[in-house]
């Protein structure tokens, strides 16, 4: 197999024309994470600093007191009740969660008449109903009463009702599912379907919920840890799962100037690329993360230096900071810009990562702060890269934000002030 | 904008597709509720070390991955684009089941890995050393139309040449079993040629893998995708002015379609928004179905497009897969729809080069 | 211990569906991962949990694998004097 050397770097065979070259305005944002109900909430607690590490509570599992987690405080009764389900209903956890935080962007963005325009949702999810699955497996076969949820286990479906809850009928509804890629991924198709004129309005992101699976299947890879994960850190020892939810709205210029919208920030540059190396493992050099960052470059046509700010997927596995900290020097070289894993704060949120990243990398330019990578200490021995670890206020216009997954997936998307 | 344009094609499903030297010259007749997929000789394509690990699902998407590419004569794409229902159901069924037979001990990755929606996708990059795009979607019944859809924009927008597109599902026993339970798979066994008039609910599961080669370069093309169009819900009553709006944006009209292939799987419950269009706009045009070849899954649609292609190539409609008795004049332009138990709603056009 | 070697061998090829090879093919002294079996990190993973399950031996970083696992004669030695069951 020819692998890339670090001087080899690939740009896409044709640059984008100047039609997909434009930026994608957004509107809103709706966030629920470990740290915060809301978008306010977690802007807080990243700039107060305050993690939402913890043991996990929810879930009955035999690893309980090996790993901490990134758990929502409320159970799936609260958040019924504040969907007003009915009790016949049957929604998966992570369907829960992504019906609040969508439609939080949907009243961010002011929309009140989700029909008006072409309306579409594009969300992301690898858990999907799996937590009701792992919880009702065998007792499906027996009684009748939970069998509704039988049907809420594939992925789409809490695509399906989270269109239902925003009121998106007869319209392009889709799912993407890369590993912990996803949400990046849906923020990336979203925006070719605005700037192909598919569709005026779409509401992306993506929601995961925690379950026995992922908590599983995580350690038998062994790369859980059973303390705070410290992102770039020489002595990191694996990561935290979390659970979360978070959808942007995105909209057509043309929507834009008709209603004289004050976008909160724009997308300007995406890329997705794969590592093909390992089907689990990244590229020991990085490969695929830095044909990404530099796809989402081109389309952005910004140079490395115009990024002020890496939001870095830093998982604090061996393997993800090594691979990510080496693209960014084949990106940035040695000094690349402030960088920080806002990971520490929610653990690692699967498909909605990429989504809740993204309205971090959005608040961090609405307000020109630094989120601090909390738990670093001491500098990796491969490089001289350290993380920004102290909360900073700097003057922002480019923040780039990463997203890698199983398969070698890995997607660099690009948040601007102006479009 | 750029033409997009078929340019190589693999099917592996319940029949014996995957041989691109053969168009249905026969067909396996069963009489099931659940029909597995013909097996090609997978280690004519994988190489050992790496098939050991692969499940059925991976092993059909490389397979026909690798027959398409060699179909359009290529060795590589620019974008892998797959779509999945459930992805590689067994190893989840696996997994799952392990957790819980097992107390959480004992676990092995291997499953775990597999169940991740992009394996597919993922080990296809691998297999051909693609390190494009490479997306996954999951979206039930348009998983596959939705894959066609990112190919589509990135061809006509000239993001890419050659994309690799697929749907790929495989079948898992205790989704069956539980699938049973809830009436989407039929109670009682249908033949091939009684499935669609059975007058039953729910469907005759299967599995399959569909990989085409899309490009905007018309080199020893199938046929030209004008258009694919999803909706997640829609008003039965509305279907008549939705395929009219659809054919309409893209400059047809209703006279210009010359056949339409149909999702028909023979469930009783949903197959009525096939006939709202077949008792209406195209109570006149030649009407084409294949579930009850292919069987029914997530990406089961991929299976009618792959009929579609070979039908605009070969100027060639089976006999077998008439379903009503009107015999095209000319076969030029072809309209698909699908739908599964009336959501995730598909139409795609597609035109004779 | 050959009885070991032998019983490693046949479950080394069972856990990790290597079809085309027999105990006879592999060499206790063979390398398992890189140039000889062609093992990779996946299987290394695959292998920490046989030796819990097997031979209740629990590994809790991956990386003490790979001195273990260089080959049937390392793995066996280091079963025998470590095995719990």
């Amino acid at each position: 197999m020819n692998r890339l050397k670090p001087w080899q770097i690939i740009l896409p065979a044709t640059e984008p024309s100047n039609f997909l070259s434009q930026g994608v305005a957004i509107t809103g944002m709706g966030i629920i994470s470990a740290i915060g109900n809301n978008v306010a909430e977690n802007y807080h607690a990243l700039i107060n600093q305050q993690k939402g590490i913890s043991r996990v509570s929810k879930i009955e599992t035999h690893h309980k007191h090996d790993i901490m987690v990134g758990e929502i405080a409320a159970t799936n009764k609260q958040l019924e009740i504040q969907l007003g389900l009915e009790t016949t209903h049957n929604y998966s956890r992570t369907a829960l969660l992504g019906a609040i935080a969508a439609k939080q962007a949907v009243v961010d963005a002011q929309i009140t008449n989700v029909s008006e325009y072409r309306t579409g949702l594009v969300s992301a999810t690898s858990v999907g109903g799996m937590d009701m699955t792992e919880k009702y497996y065998y007792e499906y076969l027996e009684n009748k009463a939970l069998q509704k949820y039988i049907e809420s286990h594939h992925a789409g479906d809490s695509t399906q009702k989270i269109a239902q809850q925003l009121g998106i009928e007869q319209s392009l509804v889709t799912t993407i599912s890369t590993a912990c890629s996803s949400g990046a991924n849906a923020i990336m198709f979203g925006a070719r379907l605005i700037k192909t004129g598919r569709l005026d309005r779409v509401v992306v992101g993506g929601t995961d919920c925690l379950s026995k699976f992922t908590i599983n299947g995580f350690k038998t890879l062994m790369i859980l840890s059973d303390s705070y994960n410290a992102p770039f850190d020489e002595n990191r020892s694996g990561l935290n799962l979390g659970e979360a939810a978070a959808y942007l709205v995105l909209e057509s210029d043309s929507i834009v100037n008709k209603e004289n919208k004050k976008p909160l920030a724009y997308l300007t540059g995406y890329g997705n690329a794969n590592d093909a190396y390992h089907q689990t493992a990244s590229s020991e050099q990085g490969d695929g993360a830095t044909l990404a960052m530099q796809k989402a470059l081109s389309v952005a046509r910004l140079n490395p230096s115009d990024i002020n700010y890496i939001n870095a997927h830093g998982t604090a596995t061996a393997n993800n900071d090594l691979s990510e900290g080496r693209a960014i020097i084949r990106v940035f070289g040695e000094n690349p810009p402030a960088f920080s894993s806002t990971k520490p704060y929610t653990g690692h949120t699967l498909a909605a990562a990429g989504a809740i990243e993204a309205v971090y990398s959005i608040l961090a330019l609405q307000n020109n702060i630094l989120f601090p990578n909390l738990n670093f200490v001491t500098q990796m021995k491969e490089f001289a890269l350290t993380p920004q670890y102290n909360l900073k206020q700097k003057e922002l216009t480019h923040v780039l934000s990463n997203s890698f997954g199983f398969g070698g997936n890995c997607s660099s998307l690009i948040f601007s002030k102006q479009g | 904008m750029k033409k997009v344009f078929i340019n190589g094609l693999c099917s592996v499903s319940a029949q014996k597709t995957f041989d691109n030297n053969f168009f249905l010259g026969s067909i396996i007749e069963y009489k099931d509720t659940v029909i597995p997929a013909v097996d090609p000789l997978y280690k004519e394509f994988i190489l050992p070390a790496a098939a050991r690990r692969m499940a059925k699902g991976i092993k059909m998407g490389v397979v026909a991955s690798k027959i398409a590419l060699a179909n359009a004569k290529i060795n590589t794409v620019d974008a892998i684009i797959t779509g999945t229902g459930m992805g590689c159901v067994r190893d989840s069924e696996k997994f799952v089941s392990d957790i819980i037979d097992n107390n959480e001990e004992f676990l092995t990755p291997t499953a775990f890995i597999q169940s991740t929606h992009n394996t597919v996708g993922g080990q296809i990059a691998l297999e051909i050393t693609c390190q494009g795009y490479n997306f996954t979607y999951v979206h039930s019944s348009i998983s596959f139309e939705s894959a066609l859809m990112d190919a589509l924009l990135q061809l006509q927008n000239e993001e890419a040449t050659n994309i690799l597109v697929g749907g790929v599902d495989e079948l898992g026993d205790h989704t069956v079993k539980i699938h049973s339970l809830i009436g989407h798979i039929k109670h009682n066994p249908v033949s091939t040629f009684g499935m669609v008039n059975s007058e039953t609910e729910g469907a005759v599961f299967s599995e399959g893998a569909n990989f085409f080669v899309l490009s905007n370069k018309a080199e020893n093309n199938y046929a030209q995708l004008i258009d694919v169009q999803t909706y997640n819900v829609l008003e039965a009553e509305n279907l008549p002015k939705i395929v009219t709006a659809f054919l309409n944006s893209n400059q047809y009209s209703l006279e210009e379609i010359d056949m339409v292939v149909l999702g028909n799987n023979g469930d009783v419950k949903y197959d009525g928004y096939y006939n709202i269009l077949t008792r209406s706009l195209f109570s006149k045009t030649p009407q084409v179905y294949y579930k009850h070849l292919c069987g029914e899954f997530n990406t089961s649609s991929a299976f009618g497009f792959w009929l579609a292609s070979k039908i605009l190539k070969t100027q060639n409609v089976p006999s077998y897969v008439m379903l009503n008795d009107i015999y095209p004049k000319k076969m030029d332009t072809i309209l698909l729809y699908n739908q599964y138990r009336g959501e995730n709603h598909s139409f795609v056009l597609l035109k004779k080069c | 211990m050959s009885n070991l070697k032998e019983e490693l061998k046949t479950k080394i090829i069972e856990q990790l569906n290597l079809e085309d090879i027999t105990v006879g093919d592999i060499a206790d002294d063979d390398s398992l991962f890189g140039d000889g079996l062609g093992l990779d990190s996946i299987d290394a993973l695959e292998l920490i949990v046989m030796l819990d399950k097997d031979y209740g031996i629990k590994l809790s970083d991956p990386k003490e694998g790979r001195k273990i696992f260089e080959s049937i004669e390392t793995m066996a030695n280091y079963i025998a004097s470590h095995r719990t069951k």
